[in-house]
């Protein structure tokens, strides 16, 4: 039971690799932190994680399994930009729609824990602060039932106060459902307080 | 010594605007009144000493902050903005306009030689707090209040005129930087001058302060000649700090330099900061991102819901006990070092109690 990444290749076009044979395995109600240098290119391992971006070489394993293609995905980014992780033109209660029943039981506890108002879902994101989006965010990826998560950098934005109060209702779902958690963080008392492994990545590995 | 000072007290009366050091020779308040202010300010008395008295000219500070230089370099004083705007959660068309209150009697300064760090959540009102310090106004702003810079009050087309050459803001992302400009132009800037011969000579003085800017700041002559999406992040950063650098301005405003850099970039990008207050200038940090803004501060102003509920040393975060503020305790228990405690006084920064509705910059963006 593990999210597993086996010699991992990647670069963008017209440029060398970011990273080459890259190995990384995280076990279910793990926590572990990636740590590498500037430009290494971890928001990047972050997207082939979640399965966003196909890498180059490698693959990316779900509990043995490849990443399905369709449907809802076993693994849930949250990054740093929640401004850009919801279509504009879609109000909040659809975008959460892609993810399951927003009437639901499970969607109505996961908004009274992470403080998602009932008024915020009929608004369309522009209209909703960086932290309120955040929420959003989290409860989006929590209702799909992952098996892991991926946080790169998710609450960069936000200050000390909301950072605390999401870091804990995001790691008590972490604990109770026994999630493997990646996470990215510049600081290094969030990642001391959450991770319990690092992982460093070297250059171009 | 008073041990148990306020430090979010202030003096009421715009009148009893005394004396700012910087003021001396210059005459305060020779300037035209800022937006609300009245009264003429009285002549001033030579510099007191700094940092032995809690109460000193027109601020206060709290008992246990020192700051190293003696000079105020700005000083915003009872600052209050509104704006007038259309009910948001109205319908349609049946909106009515109110008065929403996004900055409310805040009163920070900055003296020579300090980085002043304004750390609050996102709506608080640092960023309509920056726009007013460099003078950008919008139409439907009320604004009252003193804003003093260098020992003259200010009024909007001072704060305009000093736009770039005495406060220089660092904007908060790359992508302030235009893409199809060599980074050296950009940092160099339009030469200015009457005729075309002082042009010239304001060109020549600009290559020269840019050779000299990126050989102090560590990056290559051949630097000069990349395009943006050719620079590594930190580079970038640097750069953008190098515009705000060309004109030698006094005070910096740094608006969240930080977000989107992992640590070792954000502390150089702060360590940078640093240098340019210890060889004399002001900086006014403003972040979200409170540890990162205790690396560097002298001292920190925690703005919430539009003003300051406390402003203190860096050291007083070393013991939750010296500081005074709830909001600001709660901030101290929530940073991930002390136990991530979510205590009493949720620091909701999503709708800060800030007029009926709490609006910071949201309220403000949404006018602009």
């Amino acid at each position: 039971m593990a999210l597993e990444a086996t010699d991992i290749t990647f670069g963008y076009p017209g440029a060398r690799p970011l990273f080459e044979g890259v190995a990384l395995s995280v076990a279910a109600g793990e926590r572990v932190a990636l740590s590498a240098p500037s430009g290494f290119g971890k928001t990047t391992l972050c997207r082939i994680l979640s399965g966003y971006i196909e890498p180059q070489t490698g693959s990316v394993f779900v509990d043995g399994r490849p990443l399905p293609r369709r449907g809802a995905r076993p693994v849930q980014l949250l990054w740093q930009h929640p401004e850009q992780a919801f279509d504009p033109r879609l109000r909040m209660a659809r975008s959460l729609a892609e993810a399951g029943e927003v009437g639901g039981e499970r969607c109505r506890a996961l908004r009274e824990r992470f403080g998602v108002r009932e008024a915020w879902l009929s608004r369309l994101p522009h209209e909703l602060s960086g932290g309120e989006l955040m929420r959003c965010c989290m409860v989006r990826a929590l209702m799909v039932g992952p098996r892991y998560l991926v946080a790169d950098e998710a609450t960069a934005m936000l200050d000390a106060i909301t950072q605390a109060e999401l870091w804990r209702a995001l790691l008590e779902d972490v604990d109770r459902e026994d999630m493997g958690l990646v996470m990215v963080s510049h600081s290094p008392s969030l990642v001391e307080h959450v991770a319990t492994r690092t992982v460093c990545l070297d250059a171009r590995s | 010594m008073k041990q148990d000072g306020i430090a979010g007290a202030r003096q009421p009366a715009v009148g009893a605007l005394a004396a700012v050091p910087g003021s001396v020779g210059r005459g305060a308040g020779e300037g035209a009144a800022a937006p609300g202010a009245s009264g003429p300010a009285a002549p001033a008395p030579a510099p007191s000493a700094h940092g032995d008295g809690e109460f000193h000219h027109h601020h206060t500070h709290a008992a246990d902050t020192r700051h190293p230089g003696r000079h105020h370099l700005l000083t915003v004083q009872n600052l209050t903005v509104a704006f007038d705007m259309y009910d948001a959660d109205a319908p349609f068309f049946r909106a009515l306009r109110r008065r929403q209150e996004v900055v409310r009697d805040l009163t920070v300064s900055v003296h020579t030689g300090e980085i002043l760090a304004v750390v609050g959540a996102s709506g608080a009102g640092k960023t309509v707090l920056a726009d007013c310090i460099m003078g950008r106004f919008a139409s439907n702003e009320e604004v009252s209040g003193e804003i003093w810079f260098d020992g003259e009050l200010m009024d909007a087309s001072g704060l305009e005129r000093l736009r770039g050459r005495g406060i220089s803001l660092v904007p908060q992302s790359v992508t302030h930087l235009d893409p199809l400009m060599r980074v050296g132009a950009q940092v160099r800037g339009a030469a200015r001058g009457e005729t075309r011969s002082a042009r010239a000579a304001d060109a020549r003085r600009r290559a020269e302060r840019q050779r000299a800017l990126f050989a102090d700041y560590g990056l290559a002559p051949e630097v000069a000649d990349l395009y943006p999406h050719q620079l590594s992040g930190g580079m970038a950063r640097r750069i953008l700090l190098m515009c705000a650098l060309m004109d030698e301005p006094r005070l910096l405003l740094a608006d969240e330099p930080t977000p989107g850099l992992d640590l070792d970039l954000a502390v150089r990008a702060l360590g940078d900061l640093r240098r340019f207050a210890d060889t004399g200038g002001g900086v006014l940090l403003i972040t979200h991102d409170i540890e990162l803004a205790l690396r560097v501060a002298d001292r920190v102003a925690i703005v919430r819901a539009g003003t300051v509920v406390e402003e203190t040393a860096r050291e007083s975060f070393e013991d939750p006990s010296l500081l005074r503020d709830p909001y600001t305790r709660a901030l101290w228990h929530a940073m991930p070092k002390h136990g991530f405690q979510v205590g009493a006084p949720t620091g909701d920064g999503d709708r800060p109690a800030c007029g009926p509705q709490g609006a910071g910059e949201d309220a403000a963006g949404a006018n602009r």
